[in-house]
C-alpha cells in the first residue's frame, strides 16, 4: 500500500477533534470593523478607540498607526489542528506570511492593516478563537503549563481549571477596566510553569484531610516582570479548589479598588503589593475572600470539566523501517519528554524567537493529527509548540516528517533555544531588535552544538528589546535588555546582561553584571562557558555555576558577579567606527544605529 | 457566475460550466502552466499557452498571433486556468482583454483544485486549426507609469499593491495601499466570494465608483488577479499596471518605505 492510500484509509483520524469551547463572537467583528471607520472619520477620539482597540486584543504596531498587531489569545495554549490552519490562512492574508507565538501562549499576528483587524476576527470565529481581552487592562491570556496532564511531578492536572478560569474571566465585567493588565498562570508543578513572576500563579497540590483525598492549589500573589520586577509570594500553605474562583474574584476586586490607576510606571498589582506591604495585603486577600464566599447573591461555581481527553493513539503510517536521518539522536535527547504515560512522549518543537511561516503552520496541522493521540496542541512559554502523546515508536517517523518542513531544530529543552520579544520588528518600545539577536544565538548553538552538551542543559537566554520584561530576561541564567550607548557621537545598540535568574521554587531575578554590545553579544556569552569549562565541579551545570556565583558561594577564579564583570570587560570596549563599521549596526540593519520609540500602550 | 450558454458576462466561471462544454469547439480552455506540467495532464481539450510564450512577444501584434495559433477567433469563448492562484491566466485573460477580445473569463479554481475534485484530465493535445482575430486596443484597461503619475493626483484616484505586505512595508510606489494577493481567495476557489470582495473594499474605505490601478512586482500577474477581483463585483474603472514595480524602480520614481521597523526579522522564511 502507498503511503498516500495508507493515510487516506487510516481509521478514525484525531483529525475531526474540535475544542469544548467557542471563545468567539462574531459580533465582535463587525462591530470592530464600525468602530474603525468611526475613529478614522474622527468621530471617536484616539485615546477612547486605543482603549478600544486593545480591550479587541488589537495592539499598536511601531511608528505608524496604519498597522496593528494582532492577539490571538489561546487559553491554557491548547490549540487544535484546524485552528493552526485557519491562523496559516489569515497570516497569508492579513499579515507578513508568518505567525509569532508568544511567551504567554498566545499566537500573534503582525503589521495587519488595522482594517482589516475585523476580517481577522471574522476568521478566529470560524475556528472558536478569539483576540478579545488579549490586550489591555484586562485578564490576559489565562496560561497552563504545556506538560500539565503528562508531567512526572505534578499531583494533578490543572488545565481543566485553567481553561474554566478563562471562561469565567472572559467577557466578564469584573475585568474590563482593570488598573492596568492581570496575568494567571497554572504550573503542573515547581520546574514547569512560571507562578511566581506572574500577578496569580497556581501549582496543583492534594491532600489528604479526614482519609479523603483534596484538590487545591498553591497560590502566588504580586510577582511580575517589568521596569521593576517582583516574585510572587504565597498565599497560603493550600487553598482548596473551591476556593480558587473566590479568590480569583477577591483578588481582582482588591486589585480594582486599590490599584493605583495615576501612575502608570506602577500600575501592576505588584506594585500594590509591594506598598502595602506583603502581610496586610495577605490579609486583605483572605478578609475579601470571606465577604465574597458570604456575598454570592447567587452560587457561582467555575464550570471544570475534568472529562478526559480522548487519547487514541494514530495508526502508524506505514509499518515499513525507513532509515532514520541524521540527527535524531540529538533531537531525540534535546527536544522530548517522557510523559509519565508509559510509551508516549512530549516533543517541543522550537521556533526562532517564536516566528512560524503559513506552510509550517500547516504542516504542524497535520502532523498533529497524525502523532499526536490527543489531536491538539500546546503553545508553550518559550515561544515553542509542544506536540503531546507522541507515541515513542513514531518519534523517528516524526522527526523525519519535522526535518521536512525545517521544524526540526534540536536544543527546544537547552540553553540554545533563546527566546527574544519582538524588538524593533514591530513594537513601538523597542531600542533594539531582541526578536533577531535571539535568532542569531540560537543559530549560533545549534552551528557549535552547544544543545548537546549537558552542562548547559538547565540554563536560559532571554532577551529584551527594552527595560520591560515582555522577553523575560529577568529570570534567564543569562539575561540581557536592549538599550543605546555612544562614543563620541557614535551610537550603538548595547544590552545590559544579568546572571542568574531562575523561576522555580527558588524563583530569583537576575543580578546586572555588564553592559555588552549587541556584537559582542556572542562572544561574551561563549567566554562565559569557557569559564565555567574551566572553573567547574565535577558533576556541576552552568546555571548551578552561575547561582553559586550571584550567591557568592563560588570558590574558583570567578567568585562574585564583580569577578565575571572584570573578566569579561575587554571584550566589551567599542573599536573605533572607522576600524569596524559593523559594530555600530543593530541585527537586520545595515545603517549607523540610532533610537527612535513611539508611545507604548500596554497601560493604555 | 455565469454559464457558457451566451457571451461571458462574469469574470469566473464555474466548474460544471466548463465540464458540460468542455467538448465544444466555440470553448477554448487555455492552461498556463509550463509546458512540461502541461504534457504531463490537463483538462480535455485545453490548449496550452505559458505565460513566459505570451510576454517573449510583448506586443499586442505578437499576442494576437499567439491566441490566433490556439485557435482562438473573434466570438470564441476562452475559459483561462492555470496553478498559481489564477495569476498568471489573469494576466493572460487580461491580455485578451486588451487586444480586444470581449468574451474571456477565469475558470474558478486552480488546476491542483480542480483535480481535487476528482474531475476528468487528459494527456491528449487536442487539434487546433490556425485562425483570425482582429486587433482593437482597449487601452482603457492599461495603465502606464506616466499615466500612473498623473492620475495619483487626482481624486477618486486609488492605487493597490498586490505584493505580499513585507515586500510593500519594504517599498512601494507612494499613496498606494496593500492588499496582498492572497487577500483576494478563499477556500478552494482563486476568488473571494463577492459580497466578502466588498466587505473588504468597505472596510479599506475604498469607493468602488473610484477609479482603481492596480500593480505588483514585474509583469502584472498577482495585480492581474486583483483586476478581475474588482471586475468581479462590477467595479467600472479598474485598469492595470502591467509593468508594475519593476518598471517604476527602473524609471527611478519617487518610493515609499515604512521606516524604522526591523519587520523582514519577524519573518520565518
Amino acid at each position: 500500500m502507498n503511503l498516500k492510500m495508507a493515510q487516506q484509509l487510516r481509521p478514525s483520524k484525531s483529525a475531526s477533534k474540535k475544542p469544548k469551547i467557542d471563545w468567539s463572537r462574531r459580533e465582535e467583528a463587525d462591530n470592530f470593523a464600525h468602530t474603525v471607520k468611526l475613529y478614522r472619520q474622527g468621530k471617536i477620539d484616539h485615546d477612547n478607540f486605543r482603549r478600544f482597540r486593545l480591550q479587541h486584543g488589537a495592539y499598536g504596531t511601531r511608528m505608524t498607526d496604519d498597522y496593528a498587531m494582532v492577539r490571538i489569545k489561546i487559553p491554557a495554549g491548547q490549540i487544535y489542528p484546524y485552528q493552526l490552519e485557519k491562523i496559516a490562512q489569515l497570516s497569508e492574508m492579513y499579515s507578513i506570511g508568518s505567525a509569532h507565538v508568544s511567551t504567554r501562549e498566545n499566537v500573534q499576528l503582525h503589521w495587519v492593516v488595522l482594517e482589516d483587524v475585523s476580517e481577522i476576527m471574522h476568521g478566529l470565529a470560524d475556528v472558536g478563537l478569539t483576540s478579545r481581552e488579549a490586550c489591555g487592562n484586562t485578564v490576559r491570556n489565562v496560561m497552563c503549563s504545556p506538560l500539565s496532564g503528562v508531567c512526572n511531578d505534578e499531583e494533578f492536572d490543572a488545565t481543566p481549571y485553567a481553561i474554566a478560569t478563562a471562561r469565567f474571566l472572559l467577557r466578564n465585567p469584573l475585568n474590563q477596566t482593570l488598573p492596568r493588565k492581570f496575568k494567571f498562570n497554572f504550573s503542573c508543578c515547581e520546574k514547569h510553569g512560571m507562578t511566581r513572576i506572574t500577578d496569580v500563579g497556581l501549582i496543583p497540590q492534594i491532600r489528604e484531610l479526614d482519609g479523603k483525598k483534596q484538590f487545591g492549589f498553591k497560590i502566588f500573589l504580586g510577582g511580575g516582570l517589568g521596569n521593576k520586577s517582583f516574585v510572587g509570594h504565597q498565599l497560603e500553605d493550600f487553598t482548596p479548589e473551591e476556593d480558587l474562583l473566590y479568590i480569583s474574584i477577591a483578588v481582582l476586586q482588591i486589585f480594582d479598588r486599590m490599584g493605583n490607576r495615576k501612575n502608570m510606571a506602577r500600575n501592576r498589582m505588584r506594585y500594590l503589593v509591594d506598598e502595602m506591604g506583603w502581610d496586610k495585603f495577605k490579609n486583605l486577600v483572605l478578609k475579601e475572600r470571606t465577604i465574597v464566599r458570604a456575598t454570592q447573591s447567587v452560587i457561582i461555581r467555575l464550570n471544570i470539566n475534568k472529562k478526559s481527553n480522548e487519547i487514541k493513539r494514530p495508526i502508524s503510517v506505514s509499518s515499513e523501517n525507513g532509515s532514520i536521518p541524521d540527527g535524531y539522536a540529538r533531537w531525540l535527547k534535546t527536544t522530548t519528554y517522557k510523559q509519565k504515560q508509559e510509551g508516549y512522549r512530549a516533543v517541543f518543537v522550537t521556533l526562532e524567537s517564536g516566528d512560524i511561516t503559513a506552510n509550517q503552520l500547516r504542516a504542524m496541522a497535520d502532523i498533529t493529527k497524525d502523532f499526536s493521540a490527543e489531536g491538539f496542541a500546546r503553545n508553550g512559554f518559550s515561544q515553542d509548540i509542544i506536540l503531546r502523546y507522541v507515541h515513542e515508536s513514531d518519534l523517528p517517523k516524526l522527526y523525519s516528517r519535522l526535518l521536512e518542513v525545517g521544524l526540526a531544530n534540536s536544543g527546544s529543552l537547552t540553553m540554545a533555544s533563546a527566546v527574544g520579544c519582538s524588538g524593533t520588528s514591530s513594537c513601538n518600545l523597542a531600542l533594539t531588535n531582541s526578536h533577531r539577536l535571539a535568532k542569531e544565538i540560537q543559530r549560533k548553538f545549534l552551528e557549535l552544538k552547544l544543545d548537546d552538551d549537558d552542562d548547559l542543559r538547565d540554563a536560559t537566554i532571554k532577551i529584551s528589546g527594552c527595560p520591560n520584561s515582555c522577553g523575560q530576561h529577568e529570570i534567564a541564567t543569562i539575561g540581557f535588555f536592549g538599550g543605546g550607548a555612544r562614543v563620541g557621537k557614535d551610537m550603538y545598540p548595547n544590552y545590559s546582561m544579568s546572571l542568574g535568574g531562575r523561576f522555580d521554587d527558588k524563583s530569583m531575578l537576575g543580578v546586572t553584571c555588564i553592559r555588552v554590545p549587541v556584537k559582542r553579544t556572542i562572544p561574551v556569552i561563549l567566554k562565559i562557558i569557557e569559564l565555567y569549562k574551566k572553573n567547574k565541579q565535577s558533576d556541576d551545570t552552568l546555571s548551578r555555576w552561575i547561582d553559586r556565583i550571584v550567591h557568592g558561594n563560588e570558590s574558583s577564579e570567578i567568585k562574585s558577579v564583580k569577578d565575571m564583570q572584570k573578566v569579561l570587560s575587554p571584550l566589551v570596549v567599542p573599536p573605533s567606527k572607522d576600524d569596524d563599521p559593523d559594530f555600530y549596526a543593530d541585527y537586520g540593519s545595515d545603517t549607523s544605529y540610532h533610537t527612535v520609540t513611539g508611545k507604548g500602550e500596554c497601560a493604555a | 457566475m455565469c454559464s457558457l450558454s451566451n457571451e461571458i458576462t462574469h469574470p469566473t466561471v464555474d466548474v460544471d460550466a466548463i465540464r458540460s462544454k468542455i467538448n465544444d469547439d466555440s470553448v477554448r480552455l487555455i492552461d498556463v502552466r509550463r509546458e512540461e506540467d502541461y504534457n504531463q495532464e490537463h483538462i480535455p481539450n485545453a490548449v496550452n499557452l505559458p505565460l513566459a510564450s505570451l510576454l517573449s512577444g510583448d506586443s499586442p501584434e505578437s499576442a494576437v498571433k499567439l491566441f490566433e495559433e490556439l485557435g482562438i477567433a473573434d466570438d470564441t469563448k476562452v475559459v483561462v486556468y492555470d496553478d498559481t492562484f489564477g495569476a498568471l491566466a489573469s494576466r493572460v485573460a487580461w491580455t485578451l482583454q486588451y487586444i480586444g477580445h470581449k468574451n474571456v473569463a477565469l475558470l474558478e479554481v486552480t488546476y491542483s483544485q480542480w483535480k481535487e475534485l476528482g474531475l476528468k484530465t487528459s494527456t491528449e493535445k487536442p487539434n487546433i486549426k490556425s485562425t483570425k482575430h482582429s486587433l482593437n486596443l482597449n487601452p482603457d484597461i492599461m495603465a502606464t507609469a506616466e499615466y500612473l503619475e498623473n492620475a495619483k493626483e487626482k481624486d477618486n484616484v486609488v492605487l493597490i499593491d498586490n505584493r505580499e505586505r513585507l515586500n510593500f512595508l519594504e517599498q512601494h510606489i507612494p499613496g498606494s495601499i496593500n492588499i496582498p494577493y492572497r487577500t483576494l481567495a478563499t477556500d478552494g476557489k482563486i476568488l473571494r466570494t463577492k459580497e466578502s470582495m466588498k466587505n473588504l473594499l468597505k472596510n479599506r474605505g475604498i469607493p468602488e465608483d473610484a477609479e482603481i490601478i492596480t500593480y505588483c512586482g514585474s509583469v502584472g500577474t498577482l495585480s492581474g488577479l486583483a483586476y478581475y477581483a474588482l471586475k468581479s463585483i462590477g467595479v467600472p474603472n479598474v485598469k492595470l499596471y502591467v509593468n508594475s514595480f519593476k518598471e517604476w524602480k527602473k524609471l527611478e520614481k519617487p518610493i515609499g518605505k515604512q521606516e524604522n521597523a526591523a519587520y523582514w526579522d519577524l519573518s520565518a522564511e
